[in-house]
């Protein structure tokens, strides 16, 4: 660490993509581990929470494996190139191999001793590839160099899914293009085959994805053209083989994996249903349709319970065996293009962006969690390259998180079909409910839309501005259904249109107190008034369009941001009508902070974006950060805070109230943060030392906590229940059970004391000194855990153990009476209460 | 993982007219039968007893009609001149009626001749009826009194001379003999005690009254002049309770119906409106050809008739109600086969199985869910669906063409079948909540059965009108869109300087969708 408040980006999401790797069950099916990012994680299958967060790597995780020889172990190797061996119970990395060059795929066979394979670049040639076993030394200390590779088979294909190794490892089939060649260890002998001699009519036949039977000398290649062969090779002799044709799939078949028996076949597309072929023949199979999205990996778990499917959009779904979907496991969903923009939903503080094809995702950062996926589009979403889909474009929240309004849109030739929905917030089922749809509310896509956003003001004052390349803007507001039989009592209806010069509208935003509204068209912004809709004033600043506006809050409400496309910022103040301020800078993204003046815009520069912090009020920068992250950031949005962090220093003020994130063009979520990554991540980990090997779910916590509280009541209002009464005894038996057999007296000598210590001890005790002796014996039971008796000093305790007791509770009963006293004095008024 | 997700079929607000019980109720009418009278139809009553006959009082007859009959089964024709204000008794054995020559006539409804005729005023009488104890006649006229008249004796009781118009209206009580009231042209609604020698309330209407109506408990009041129909509360001396300004030209006339629980009024602007007594909104509204003057409801409210000043006399039935006998046959299962074990609580300790909830997926859903675009498609045009739910078939094709397999779901379809598909974009490619998905679709069947275009006569028709419904919509929108730059220029020179930004901008959102439409 070099400066304890250096300000640095961090990912967030815990890692980044998810389809690095097959994921790997562990050997009890409990635990599913995958690479997402630079991390290993480790779900736990039963509540899908994730239980451990393994760092370690430079860069992407590219593959997974369990050591073969202990399962408890885990290999893990990444583009760093290093191979890492992991006990991933505890989290703890054992030892490093450094190899050197990119590692591209890791595969751990049982046959092989102490050696894996791995995929890497061969020396010299930037394309081509080669299967390298790597030795891994048993040497001690924790880094290790793994220098020892010897090249198994040349040219092999870039993907993990394209190598296969056979049943106990005998053989390693691989596929590229359309060449299958399959090598054996013993025999030293490569067998080539390749389908386009066979088949030349049509179609794509190229392979995809290898995986081997488990039992018998059976490889299952899928191809591009959606089949699947099934190659039964005679391997002794080198020219005969059989195969038969599966074919479902429409589309490239993505992954294919063997049942643990070796009976059925699963496989997986990007029609994103999972196929289950009994008996690998064409004749029986049963599907699993609709998972979402494109099925990446398939995975099966040793004991053939479970199988999972990784998919395209970093979610995990856990399938039963008899194909029935039983939990999925989501963190951030990365869909192909977040139109939407960063949202925070006010309510739940949630990041709301892109889900699912036409979901609205919900995400909770702090718990790196997918709260809810809300459906807007309502259609099915039918899986097929280049058909045009319906896409959830724009969103906006109303200030409360009382009213939602989505666009979606879906593009066409002719004009492209656009739905403006408007949901209310249900109280009841805490979900949103759809009010309003309106269909084509503007004839061209729509570009921006916003709320006016006002607290104090409900639902009379509510108004939604949307601006469309219609060159109009247009203003909604709720109006009171006068009919007495329809079924909702508002719906939204537009009020006014405005428009400027026949210029395309492209942002609109609402000042703070809501009476003014700022329209841009093009090159020009337009302010109104939200009452009469009259055109106030308009700003303009030559060459270039406006591609963001903003108004000032709190103390600078008086000024208007704006950013053009020409590379300027300027700032105009709205009271003088007059520019305030420019600043030469080619702006991407501006984000108002919602609790301070504070407006974060960023740059995008030579290659490089750039992030400025400034009041609008002056033109200096209150905070720069140069070279933010390499990729064009796409989108930002301020995060409220639940509580205000104590900021280190002056400069971080600005981050006191809220938080930055952004997103970039390759879809990473980022944050600044004052914290480093290992501060960032205790807190989680510290959770899960709670968890040891049984899964604690957020439910059986708060029950564990209800059940303490409860027995602790029942002991304050000295209530005494029979099972307390054999706690009471529980120490003397229990440490009659626990000593060696070896060192125990004679059970003729033990028998009446441990008959006596069963006994309800005296009759005519008051409730209150029962009670002061379960508290007494509880102590003594911590004492006796935590101390280590020697068999001697035991044996004399032994011979009056009750004698013992009645003297501690002598001893102890003033002091204890008082304290009753004092909690009986608490609990009445306790009770009265209710 | 998720479940199948259904197709979602998009609900459009319902435009035009709710439909609600009160729609149900009275558009439950046969198509009206129209009689045609002598003169201008001044007033309808009908008999309060059965077979409710009912008196038709039209230039200087009064007509009796049965109450499915055509021609008149007895006729009054007496008069010099115009009778007026043909009315029954409560028993329905006598018949009063005014004249414009100024006597009052009582006839016998079995008789031919009158009974009595009370010579008097001087002036046409316009308003005659009877009181509540059947011996006392009240009438008013154009002579500005309002007199009360004895049967027996045939002579007059009293005259009270308070309007300061002509009496146009009145009503008597029905919970005390005594009292009446009469509305006049001089935009008072006076009402008189037969015990006292003046009127004893006076309600301000603020126009020429033209019908005035007491509620069956007598407490509170329905005045009609102008263009308002107001309603009083007597027993709170006379405090306006509501106004009511649903027509556009004079109220003529007011009837409640016979559960008192709707108040309907009849216009000169040809429209009679239905009220709920309880909300005094408009349930529902009935038009007619020409100005109405007169309105009955039969008893049950089995006949709604209405008299028009083309002398035209409208009467409305009851549609028979259908009796669903099917349904009582098929022998339902016992109530007890239902509840078996649904009461039985569970034990402590009892381990509860509980069975998956089943998703019931219509057919289409199964047919999408396997894959079976043309399957699913098939399932849609069947004629239930097509027919009474075009937007689930247009949803399928929504989630078809979003699969990228609309194409071949439309493709390889024999001439009955596309003639099928042909008839259903046609009738609903203008209708603009289909209209993105159904352009597609004729996009697509154009293309595909191009080639085979000329080889069945059928299909070619189809296309003709297919070409011709976009035809005629293009050419409506193109009026539409004249409209609209009519109303902009008037909008433009009626708005003030300071409000013209916003309404400029508002007009040319309007213009903008409309040309969207039209380049579809």
């Amino acid at each position: 660490m070099v400066a304890p408040a250096a300000l640095r980006v961090v990912r967030c999401g815990g890692g980044g993509r998810l389809c690095g790797a097959r994921p790997v069950f562990s050997a009890d099916a409990k635990y599913l581990l995958c690479g997402s990012g630079d991390f290993v994680k480790m779900y736990s299958l039963a509540t899908g929470e994730t239980l451990r967060l393994m760092g370690g790597h430079a860069d992407l995780v590219t593959g997974v494996q369990l050591n073969p020889h202990n399962h408890m172990q885990l290999y893990s190797s990444s583009l760093d190139g290093r191979i890492k061996l992991w006990d991933f119970m505890d989290g703890i990395p054992i030892k490093t191999f450094t190899v050197g060059s990119k590692l591209l795929a890791l595969y751990a066979l049982a046959s092989c001793e102490d050696s894996v394979f791995v995929i890497v670049p061969k020396n010299g040639e930037r394309d081509t590839f080669q299967l390298v076993s790597v030795k891994l030394t048993k040497a001690a200390g924790q880094d290790i160099e793994a220098k020892d590779l010897s090249v198994v088979l040349d040219d092999v294909d870039v993907s993990p899914k394209c190598i296969a190794f056979g049943r106990e490892g005998e053989y390693v089939a691989s596929v590229k293009d359309v060449n299958l060649q399959v090598y054996f260890f013993k025999r030293k002998q490569l067998n080539k085959f390749s389908v386009s001699v066979m088949k030349t009519k049509g179609g794509n036949h190229n392979f995809t994805c290898v995986v081997c039977h488990p039992t018998e000398d059976c490889i299952a290649t899928g191809h591009a053209d959606g089949k699947i062969r099934l190659w039964y090779v005679n391997f002794h002799h080198k020219r005969e083989y059989t195969f038969s044709t599966l074919h479902w799939h429409h589309d490239v078949v993505l992954d294919l994996a063997f049942s643990m028996e070796g009976t059925s076949l699963l496989s997986g597309g990007i029609e994103s249903v999972l196929v289950l072929w009994q008996n690998l023949s064409d004749r029986q199979k049963d599907f699993l349709p609709r998972l979402g999205s494109a099925v990446e990996y398939i995975s099966v778990s040793p004991d053939g319970t479970l199988c999972c499917t990784l998919h395209t959009d970093n979610r995990i779904s856990i399938i039963n065996s008899n194909l029935r979907f039983s939990r999925s496991i989501q963190g951030l969903i990365k869909s192909r293009d977040v139109k939407t923009g960063l949202v925070v939903d006010p309510r739940t503080k949630a990041l709301v962006l892109n889900g699912e094809p036409g979901h609205l995702q919900f995400y909770c950062l702090q718990s790196d969690q997918q709260l809810f996926s809300l459906d807007i589009v309502q259609q099915q979403y039918i899986h097929q390259a280049d058909l045009k889909q319906v896409d959830l474009v724009k969103v906006a929240f109303s200030a409360q998180g009382k009213w939602l309004a989505t666009v979606e849109e879906r593009e066409e030739e002719t004009d492209p079909e656009l739905q403006l929905k408007l949901w209310f917030y249900d109280e009841e089922t805490q979900s949103f409910k759809l009010n309003t749809r309106i269909n084509t509310p503007h004839d061209d896509q729509i570009t921006d839309m916003c709320f006016r956003d006002m607290d104090e003001m409900e639902d009379d004052s509510l108004i939604l501005v949307t601006t469309g390349r219609d060159c109009v803007f247009k203003v909604w507001v709720i109006v009171e259904d006068t009919d007495p039989e329809a079924q909702q009592s508002v719906s939204w209806s537009c009020d006014f249109v405005g428009s400027y010069h026949n210029y395309q509208a492209t942002n609109c935003c609402f000042s703070e107190d809501g009476s003014l509204l700022a329209v841009s068209f093009e090159g020009t912004v337009t302010v109104w008034d939200s009452v009469t809709w009259d055109l106030k004033c308009t700003f303009c600043h030559p060459p270039g369009k406006i591609r963001n506006i903003c108004f000032g809050r709190l103390t600078c409400s008086k000024y208007l941001i704006g950013a053009t496309d020409h590379g300027f910022l300027c700032c105009w103040n709205l009271l003088s009508c007059a520019l305030e301020w420019s600043a030469h800078l080619n702006i991407l993204v501006l984000q108002p902070d919602p609790l301070s003046e504070h407006i974060a815009a960023v740059s995008w520069l030579s290659k490089e974006s750039s992030l400025f912090v400034f009041k609008p009020n002056e033109p200096r920068p209150i905070y720069i950060q140069r070279n933010l992250c390499k990729e064009k950031i796409q989108l930002a949005a301020f995060v409220p805070r639940d509580e205000p962090e104590t900021a280190g220093s002056e400069k971080y003020l600005w981050l006191r109230r809220s938080q930055l994130f952004f997103l970039t063009d390759t879809q990473e979520l980022m944050t600044l943060s004052t914290r480093s990554l290992e501060e960032r991540l205790t807190p989680s980990s510290k959770q899960l030392a709670v968890e040891e090997s049984l899964p604690v779910t957020p439910f059986s916590l708060l029950l564990g906590k209800h059940r303490r509280q409860q027995s602790q009541e029942d002991i304050d209002l000295g209530k005494l229940i029979v099972h307390n009464k054999q706690e009471q005894d529980s120490p003397a038996v229990k440490e009659l059970l626990h000593t060696p057999a070896h060192v125990l007296p004679s059970a003729s000598f033990l028998c009446p004391i441990f008959i006596k210590s069963l006994l309800i001890s005296k009759e005519n005790k008051s409730a209150e000194e029962v009670a002061d002796e379960v508290e007494m014996e509880s102590e003594k039971a911590e004492d006796d855990s935590d101390e280590e008796r020697d068999v001697t000093e035991m044996e004399q305790e032994d011979t009056s153990p009750s004698e013992l007791l009645g003297e501690m509770t002598c001893k102890l009963s003033k002091y204890q009476e008082k304290e009753l006293r004092k909690i009986r004095k608490m609990d009445y008024s306790w009770i009265s209460a209710f | 993982m998720a479940t199948y997700k259904p197709v979602v079929v998009q609900a459009f607000p319902k435009l035009g007219e709710k439909i609600t019980q009160d729609t149900l109720y009275w558009r439950g009418y046969k198509t009206p039968v129209q009689i045609k009278e002598f003169g201008a139809v001044n007033k309808i009553h009908f008999s309060p007893v059965p077979p409710y006959n009912y008196a038709v009082t039209a230039s200087s007859r009064i007509h009796i009609y049965g109450r499915y009959s055509q021609e008149p089964i007895k006729t009054f024709s007496r008069f010099k001149d115009a009778a007026y204000c043909a009315t029954y008794r409560d028993d329905g054995n006598l018949l009063v009626a005014g004249s414009e020559e100024g006597s009052i006539r009582l006839f016998d409804v079995s008789g031919r001749a009158p009974l009595r005729q009370f010579d008097g005023p001087t002036k046409a009488v316009h308003v005659v009826g009877f009181l509540s104890d059947k011996y006392r006649i009240f009438s008013g006229g154009d002579d500005y009194s309002s007199s009360l008249w004895d049967i027996p004796n045939g002579t007059e009781i009293i005259s009270y001379n308070e309007h300061t118009d002509y009496v146009r209206c009145g009503c008597a009580s029905k919970v005390n003999a005594d009292v009446f009231i009469t509305g006049s042209y001089d935009h008072t609604v006076k009402l008189f005690d037969a015990r006292t020698k003046g009127s004893v309330m006076t309600i301000e209407h603020g126009h020429p009254v033209e019908s005035v109506l007491l509620f069956q408990s007598g407490g509170l009041l329905v005045s009609a002049g102008g263009r308002y129909v107001k309603v009083w509360d007597i027993l709170k001396g006379g405090q306006l309770l509501v106004s009511l300004k649903n027509h556009h030209k004079t109220v003529t006339c007011l009837c409640l119906n016979s559960s008192g629980q709707r108040l309907l009024s009849g216009s000169l602007d040809r429209h009679v409106k239905i009220y709920s007594t309880t909300s005094y909104k408009v349930v529902h509204s009935f038009n007619y050809a020409t100005s109405i003057l007169s309105l009955a409801l039969s008893p049950e409210d089995e006949t709604i008739v209405v008299g028009m000043t083309n002398g035209v006399l409208n009467v409305k039935h009851r549609k028979p109600e259908k009796r669903k006998e099917e349904s009582q046959k098929k022998r339902q299962p016992a109530y007890r086969t239902y509840v078996k074990g649904r009461t039985y609580m569970p034990k402590q300790e009892d381990f509860c199985v509980s069975k998956p909830v089943k998703h019931i997926l219509r057919k289409y859903d199964k047919l999408l869910k396997s894959f079976q675009s043309s399957k699913a498609l098939d399932a849609v045009l069947e004629p239930p669906i097509r027919l009474h739910t075009p937007e689930v078939t247009v949803a399928v094709m929504q989630e078809l063409h979003r699969r990228g397999t609309l194409r071949s779901a439309l493709a390889g379809r024999d001439e009955k079948q596309i003639n099928l598909l042909l008839t259903f974009v046609a009738r609903h490619v203008v209708e603009p909540r289909f209209t993105s998905v159904l352009v597609t679709v004729a996009d697509m069947i154009t293309d595909i059965y191009q080639p085979v275009v000329g080889q069945s006569a059928i299909v070619d028709r189809q296309f003709l009108k297919l070409q011709e419904a976009i035809g005629k919509e293009i050419d409506y929108q193109e009026e539409l869109l004249e409209v609209l730059g009519m109303m902009d220029t008037l909008f433009a020179t009626f708005t003030k300087k300071s409000a013209a930004y916003p309404e400029e901008n508002r007009s040319n959102g309007l213009t903008e969708t409309i040309e969207t439409n039209t380049n579809n």
